[in-house]
């Protein structure tokens, strides 16, 4: 009836994974109740659970970032501390949960915090900068983004019943194979990232339609923002990464579950095989994350040394052309493996000249600051510490690009350096400077400025604090994943790691902080106008949080910065100031589609893990009814009547015209 | 793309371009048409299903030799069989090129006679490729027996859930048709169905050179 599902799967000996489960029911059962007490479900059902919008679809995915990034750091800072202590001695986590823990901390942060984050910015920031109403696909992109959640949610039920992957955050064979991890923690990694990969290729292949087909008038490629452009780049590499990650996950699969030989030991089956193939997947993986923090560098830069980007154009070559090379780089993950010299070698020139196009862009990102009038807001902290960070980690990546050396530093803790500060100095960096810049948008008021500088300060110096000294004991040899450890010289390094895992972890609560504090002084930071930063692109043309259709009248696009050049002349008296005319539109009517599709996929993916085989037929059939019952809709849209966006928009155009009366009184 | 008005009739693509430039400098509305859009994007999910393939490809190609002291392609591929199947598949492209253009001329004999020839042939083909796997698994040749079976089934396989999965969908625009008739959203998904169902016939032409022209020649 339950398959291999029974009481012995929790793990009532095992107090950490115990009391942390029971702590994050408590937390669930608590915000519900609150939530029922309080009476919003009616309002979480209609205005975000079966929300279309893309603008709630993104504040939800990086709401669900955020969550997952506690999640994953508590990881992160049980393993800091693990090897604080380990030294000589077995520290306090067990090797089986120490496994688990470093394993679930990259799957979380890869796929449930840096991926949600990324896909979050694009959607609420895309529609807005093409000047357009919605994505191509509305209600795909729910279910996207449910699917995501559907993933979430099986990796943490692991935390509780079953147990975790204990072999890394990819799922190397032959470790993975049945043969030596029987039980259900591979299969956990595997149903919750290929659910969720599932989504992210939704998302692709909507965005990839969006940016390429949907734009206001008049915005022509070469006139879209750089963030649209390297968004277009990342959705690009999904469509042609993820699935390949499907299909490898799914051959895994079979491996584990019917017994093929894709990846065994026996039966000719060939263990780099996937190596290759998860890695065709997981090197473009890199840059779909970080291309989108380079694009929130590119906004953020020149808005606030006000200058238009230098090099606008080299700028898009240079991330069509990391785009390209992104796919040819896969192989210098796994230079030991033995493929010759020769291969190596085309495989280390590839991985040495993608930084080349990565340097065209810092060199345009300071060469926009030279001669600017910088304001030190904290987006441009987040990107000159990201400038100076992204630079040595890109340095030691052209090191481990050089097949020898790579040879001396596989597997070690300089690798880890090494991702980490590309990681979190570029795309987390990236992210909460693209958090902090588009926050008024999303909610009508600014983020406190006192504690986002505190929270800068804390991860920049934190992030050092964690990660050179990994540097330094990588290079004096040790191997990562170790659970204790011999060596006397490791020691001070990685208890100055630990530290730095601590000031980190200030720099969290920090923010935690600035949101609540936020919140509370929301009438001090509003944002009246629509535009708090002097932005440059259209989506500082509309109000504070945007109405749902974004745009009472289409913007039509004439120029590059179009919206920057039409702010300067309103501000100076010079605009347009005729009223549109106003006419009804017609927007896409809300769906639980989303919602329900994740519900059956969550409990197919538990039947799955389980092999509780009913429940995987009955979560089939009903994903299947769901989109029946979908495509069977005879209203696909409701109609917003013109006098309401006439309101809604003269609201805006007063309170922008009082501005400029304000900023002239004052001159 | 339900947030802009196309103002066109999707049934005819010609006139539709025809009357898009005005459209334009009438209101500035939206630059591409919802048909346009649909096409586009449910092309693009298509390359990533080919490229789902292509990783399926290259894992048959690296294991088509891997036989592991069993039975290979030459021993068990019947050409005779495969035959049967590429016309079934090439002849379903054709009715459902039919069914397609029924539906654009809302009519409704050319409309469901295609779509159920398509439906037979596709149930045809599948049903020839089940008596293949079930006799190869009766032989001793299940995908358990080597890593070239393993390669060789879930490749085909793969191609074989498309092609069933295609057959839901289907039935599904079948039944739609018949309750709503000839709605513009309703033709944009018969316009993907095609597009899915031709797809599986180009992926189907490399399986049958790849895999047996390749793998009985071998």
């Amino acid at each position: 009836m339950f398959g291999k599902l029974s009481w012995g799967a929790v793990p009532f000996d095992q107090p950490i994974p115990l009391f942390a489960g029971a702590i994050v029911i408590v937390v669930i059962v608590g915000v519900l109740a609150f939530i029922t007490i309080k009476g919003w479900i009616p309002y979480l059902w209609s205005e975000w659970i079966t929300s279309v919008d893309h603008k709630h679809i993104g504040i939800m995915y990086v709401t669900l970032a955020g969550v997952m990034l506690l999640r994953g750091f508590i990881d992160a800072i049980m393993m800091r501390s693990q090897q604080a202590i380990a030294f000589q001695s077995q520290g306090y986590l067990p090797p089986e949960h120490y496994n688990q823990i470093f394993s679930a901390h990259g799957t979380i942060m890869i796929f449930f915090v840096a991926m949600p984050f990324v896909i979050g910015l694009m959607n609420f920031v895309l529609p807005l900068q093409l000047g357009v109403r919605d994505v191509a696909f509305p209600t795909l992109n729910s279910v996207s983004f449910w699917l995501t959640a559907t993933g979430v949610l099986l990796v943490n039920i692991s935390l509780v019943v079953g147990e975790f992957s204990k072999t890394g955050w990819l799922p190397f064979p032959p470790l993975s194979e049945l043969t030596y991890s029987p039980g259900v923690g591979v299969d956990y990694y595997l149903w919750g990232v290929q659910i969720s990969g599932v989504g992210t290729l939704m998302t692709g292949v909507n965005f990839v339609t969006t940016i390429l087909k949907i734009h206001a008038p008049g915005m022509t490629y070469m006139r879209m923002p750089v963030f649209c452009w390297t968004s277009l780049a990342t959705n690009l590499l999904i469509v042609a990464a993820f699935p390949v990650l499907t299909a490898t996950l799914a051959m895994l699969t079979l491996d584990r579950y019917l017994g093929f030989h894709f990846f065994t030991n026996e039966a000719g089956g060939n263990v780099m095989m996937f190596m290759n193939l998860i890695w065709i997947w997981g090197h473009p993986e890199v840059y779909i994350l970080v291309l989108p923090a380079f694009g929130v560098f590119s906004e953020v830069v020149s808005t606030f040394s006000r200058k238009p980007l230098f090099g606008y154009r080299s700028m898009v070559m240079a991330t069509m052309a990391i785009c390209v090379i992104a796919y040819m780089v896969w192989l210098h993950h796994f230079f030991t493996m033995g493929a010759g010299a020769n291969v190596n070698a085309v495989f280390g020139i590839a991985s040495m000249i993608i930084a080349v196009p990565t340097g065209v862009k810092i060199f345009n990102w300071l060469f926009t600051m030279y001669g600017g009038r910088i304001v030190y807001a904290s987006p441009m902290l987040w990107s000159v510490g990201f400038m100076v960070t992204f630079v040595i980690g890109g340095l030691t990546g052209v090191l481990v690009a050089v097949v020898p050396a790579d040879f001396m530093l596989h597997n070690s803790l300089f690798q880890v350096a090494h991702f980490h500060n590309v990681i979190i100095g570029g795309v987390l960096f990236g992210m909460f400077a693209g958090y902090t810049f588009w926050f008024p948008k999303a909610f009508g008021f600014r983020l406190h400025e006192g504690w986002g500088k505190a929270a800068f300060w804390c991860w920049f110096i934190g992030f050092y604090l964690a990660f050179m000294p990994l540097y330094v004991v990588g290079l004096m040899g040790m191997t990562r994943r170790m659970q204790h450890y011999d060596v006397p010289e490791w020691r001070p390094w990685l208890l100055v790691a630990a530290l730095g895992a601590a000031v980190v972890l200030a720099g969290i609560v920090c923010q935690v902080i600035q949101l609540v504090v936020s919140i509370r002084h929301r009438e001090e930071l509003r944002d009246v106008t629509g535009d708090p930063w002097m932005g440059r692109s259209l989506e500082w043309s509309t109000a504070s949080p945007p109405p749902a259709f974004n745009f009472a009248v289409l913007p039509v696009v004439e120029d590059r910065d179009d919206y920057w050049r039409r702010a300067r002349l309103a501000e100076r008296g010079l605009g347009p100031t005729v009223e549109p005319a106003y006419k009804a539109i017609e927007m896409p009517r809300n769906s639980p589609t989303g919602f329900i599709c994740a519900f059956f996929a969550s409990f197919g993916g538990f039947g799955m893990i389980w092999q509780i085989w009913w429940l995987v037929i009955v979560a089939l059939v009903g994903a299947f009814a769901t989109f029946v019952v979908f495509a069977w809709r005879d209203r696909t849209e409701y109609e917003i009547p013109a006098e309401e966006v006439a309101r809604i928009d003269r609201a805006n155009r007063r309170a922008r015209g009082e501005a400029v009366a304000t900023v002239e009184a004052l001159s | 793309m339900t947030a802009f008005q196309a103002g066109a009739d999707y049934g005819d693509g010609r006139r539709e371009e025809a009357r898009r430039p005005a459209a334009i400098a009438l209101d500035h509305s939206d630059p591409a048409s919802k048909r346009i859009i649909v096409g586009y994007g449910f092309w693009i999910f298509l390359l990533s299903d080919i490229i789902m393939f292509s990783a399926f490809f290259a894992t048959y190609a690296v294991l088509s030799g891997e036989t592991a002291g069993g039975p290979s392609g030459r021993d068990l591929f019947d050409l005779h069989n495969v035959a049967i199947e590429t016309a079934c598949l090439l002849l379903s492209s054709f009715t459902c090129g039919l069914a397609a253009i029924g539906a654009r001329a809302h009519n409704g004999l050319m409309y469901y006679g295609g779509m159920a020839a398509t439906c037979v042939l596709g149930l045809g083909f599948l049903a020839i490729e089940i008596r293949e796997f079930v006799g190869l698994v009766a032989q001793g040749a299940g995908p358990t027996r080597s890593a070239f079976l393993s390669a060789f089934f879930t490749l085909v396989g793969c191609h074989g859930v498309h092609v069933t999965l295609g057959i839901l969908w289907l039935l599904t625009m079948i039944a739609q048709v018949f309750a709503k008739g000839y709605r513009a959203d309703i033709l944009r998904r018969v316009l993907c169905f095609a597009l899915f169902w031709h797809t599986l016939d180009i992926i189907w032409v490399a399986i049958f050179t790849v895999v047996y022209l390749f793998g009985a020649g071998a």
